[in-house]
């Protein structure tokens, strides 16, 4: 074989990689995989997006009813209580964006082992559709919880502003979580009942049945600090203050000042940054790994 | 096109790609296994796929990869279209990419054809309005206008096919990487791909071809490498690929030493009254090539000993493909039935000389000895003991390519009227 003695070379061609140097297209991809997903999942039923509402829905009544007019967990008779079952809705709503899009996000990289393996593109793609696709439904969600909120009686304020930041939070933190389940799903398959485990008490642990308010006074200051520590806790309880009731504690006053709020959000930002760099590690080699 | 003018870069250049892959021998999928068994270094075999493989395609070249199952073809085309990293080595490209590793990518059967065009078509680089816009050609070139509704799960396979390939081909890429997938559909459909593969060559696209196939590798192909075990074995014209391919993929049983034959081991019958000591092709000149050309003249000879006094024996040659059929058959006792007198202890050579028609592949005589008469006392029957290879770039596909004239007149009947049904 003659070496090569080319005086000019074209581009060169490296492997497979996270990223992309071709933001269109990269955008395109995510987006229209999203799409025919949505599209996808109400194929052929009738009522077709109703039984995406069905889910939240149906776990929201149950809990209403339950948490209202059984147990009473709740006192619905001061101010932060008012509105509770929009309160509660809302947070089921957001809840179930960050479920779906970290749970969806487990398998997705395996599931679509025929594109890793047969087409150069940027694998973060993938992960990233799943998000894309749970913010559509949270999108929706979202038009339920204010016409129902509306319906309650909450009125329109100003502090409705802070809905884009209260959802970027959520949104880079559910990002993070899912490119590192992904990614660690390609090598350990017991990621996905671990998620499940994770996933449930996360619910459970997280102000969406019981208020923050509840919380605190039944535990001490610093436990309810360390409560609001969880970055789903200061969404949900800014989302309810924001949104819905400005009587109930703000994310902050919960936390014991703004400034204690830098700690949750640099747990969001710690949680992307190790997503992505686990994710960008593995994916030039997750076509041989699958 | 832009680099037609500059001497530009080549559209591929490949300079020592070599890529191993890691096989583990016991694979730790779980944290229980991992937890379980800390020290335990999952243990594995390395395979290397390519070897320090260097080539450089140039503008506008129909380019053949041809190569056995296995010996690192598929392998390269993942590395050149970027699915796989490459260990060492280097690979430039100039021109904008499309590779057809496999039709239908990403296709979801339970959308219908628009759909999955557009995401195809995503898929393989185009935006979305480009991708919208050659929907209508893509699907009339499929033959699937009255199917465009129907979900891609009630379409049969061919369907199928055609939609990914009308997709694929839809991408004005400047080189296109392809990976055997003339291999399906029927042969309409084919011949259609043929020709687009024609079209693509004349309006001077740089294309890839991996394939198996010799003779559409002697077909399209302005020039081929040949890889065996991920190591580049030769790059030249495709008729010389063809011939190293086929004697490397049909010799090797050959180089085996079948030459000889063995008395003993052998599927053998008869009642030993002869036996095949030795066999073999030879060509025109008497040299006894691993492998012959097609549409020389060659022999098979075999040289028999005697072990009892016989008179006038037949020899009949079965020659077999692989697949078992005899092409050929000759015998001497058709118009030679006096082959003489032999002693025990004696030898004898008995000769088959033929206009070699037959198509490239591997052959297996079948030999057989007989006493005199009805053939079927029989002496010896050897079979499998030595094979030939037939080595061709002109093969049309029969059994065997004999001259054919081949006309074409005006009939005298002038021109026919529709009859009306």
């Amino acid at each position: 074989m003659s070496a090569i003695d080319y005086t000019e070379l074209g581009r060169p061609i490296r492997g497979p990689r996270a990223l992309t140097d071709d933001w269109s297209r990269f955008w395109h991809l995510t987006y229209n995989i999203a799409r025919n997903e949505f599209k996808l999942k109400f194929f052929g039923s009738v009522l077709g997006y109703v039984w995406q509402l069905v889910r939240p829905l149906l776990l929201f009544g149950v809990l209403y009813v339950f948490f209202t007019q059984v147990a009473h967990v709740n006192d619905t008779s001061t101010p932060g209580g008012a509105h509770y079952g929009a309160q509660l809705l809302g947070s089921i709503v957001l809840f179930t964006f960050f479920g779906e899009a970290t749970s969806g996000a487990v398998r997705s990289v395996v599931d679509r082992e025929n594109l890793v393996r047969k087409i150069q593109f940027p694998r973060m793609v993938i992960p990233l559709s799943v998000v894309l696709l749970a913010s559509f439904n949270l999108g929706l969600n979202l038009l339920v919880v204010l016409i129902f909120a509306l319906a309650e009686g909450v009125t329109p304020m100003i502090s409705w502003l802070e809905l884009p930041l209260i959802l970027l939070m959520l949104g880079v933190f559910a990002t993070g979580v899912a490119m590192l389940l992904s990614a660690l799903f390609v090598n350990f398959r017991d990621v996905q009942p671990i998620w499940d485990v994770v996933s449930q008490i996360l619910f459970y642990a997280s102000p969406v049945i019981i208020s923050v308010e509840t919380v605190q006074e039944k535990v001490s200051t610093a436990a309810l600090h360390l409560y609001m520590l969880n970055p789903l806790a200061v969404v949900f309880q800014q989302f309810r203050h924001a949104m819905i009731n400005p009587d109930t504690l703000s994310a902050g006053e919960a936390l014991g000042g703004w400034a204690q709020l830098l700690i949750p959000i640099a747990i969001v930002v710690a949680t992307f940054a190790l997503g992505f760099w686990v994710f960008n590690r593995s994916a030039p080699l997750v076509a041989e790994n699958l | 096109m832009s680099h037609a003018s500059a001497p530009a870069a080549p559209p591929i250049v490949a300079e020592a790609v070599t890529k191993t892959f890691r096989i583990p021998e016991e694979r730790t999928h779980t944290l229980k296994e991992r937890a379980l068994h800390p020290m335990r270094r999952s243990s594995h075999q390395s395979f290397t796929a390519l070897d320090a493989v260097t080539f450089d395609v140039r503008q506008g070249e129909f380019f053949g990869v041809a190569g056995r199952n296995g010996s690192g073809k598929s392998t390269l085309l993942k590395c050149l279209a970027g699915i796989y990293g490459v260990d060492s080595g280097r690979v430039w490209m100039n021109g904008r990419l499309s590779t057809f590793i496999e039709l239908g990518v990403g296709f979801n059967h339970d959308l219908a054809a628009r759909d999955n065009v557009v995401l195809n078509g995503i898929m393989m680089g185009l935006s979305p309005r480009e991708a919208r816009a050659r929907y209508d050609a893509v699907i009339d070139f499929a033959e699937l206008r009255e199917f465009e509704e129907v979900k891609l799960k009630n379409y049969s396979s061919g369907m199928h096919v055609r939609l990914a390939f009308a997709v694929a081909i839809q991408v004005d890429a400047e080189i296109l990487l392809v990976d055997e997938v003339l291999a399906v559909g029927d042969a309409a459909f084919q011949q259609k791909c043929f020709d687009v593969f024609n079209n693509m060559r004349d309006e001077g696209r740089t294309i890839v071809f991996v394939t198996h196939d010799m003779g559409s590798l002697n077909r399209f192909c302005h020039r081929a490498m040949l890889l065996e075990r991920g190591s580049v074995v030769h790059i030249g014209e495709p008729h010389e690929v063809a011939d190293r391919y086929l004697e490397i993929n049909f010799g090797r049983a050959a180089d085996a030493g079948p030459e000889q034959a063995d008395a003993s081991g052998q599927d053998r019958a008869g009642d030993g009254g002869a036996r095949v000591v030795e066999a073999w092709a030879e060509d025109a000149s008497g040299a006894r090539p691993a492998s012959l050309p097609q549409g020389e003249r060659i022999a098979l000879k075999a040289r028999v000993r005697f072990a009892v006094d016989v008179e006038d024996p037949a020899a009949s040659l079965y020659v077999l493909n692989d697949e078992h059929v005899a092409v050929l058959v000759a015998s001497t006792a058709r118009d030679h039935e006096r082959t003489g007198t032999f002693r025990a202890g004696e030898e004898a050579l008995f000769s088959f000389s033929f206009q070699n028609v037959l198509r490239p592949g591997r052959y297996s005589p079948l030999l057989t000895l007989a006493h005199r008469g009805s053939g079927l006392d029989l002496m010896d029957r050897a079979e499998g003991f030595m094979s030939f290879v037939v080595t061709g770039a002109e093969a049309m596909g029969g059994l065997v390519d004999i001259p054919v004239e081949v006309g074409v007149s005006r009939s005298a009947g002038g021109v026919v009227e529709d009859v009306p049904a």
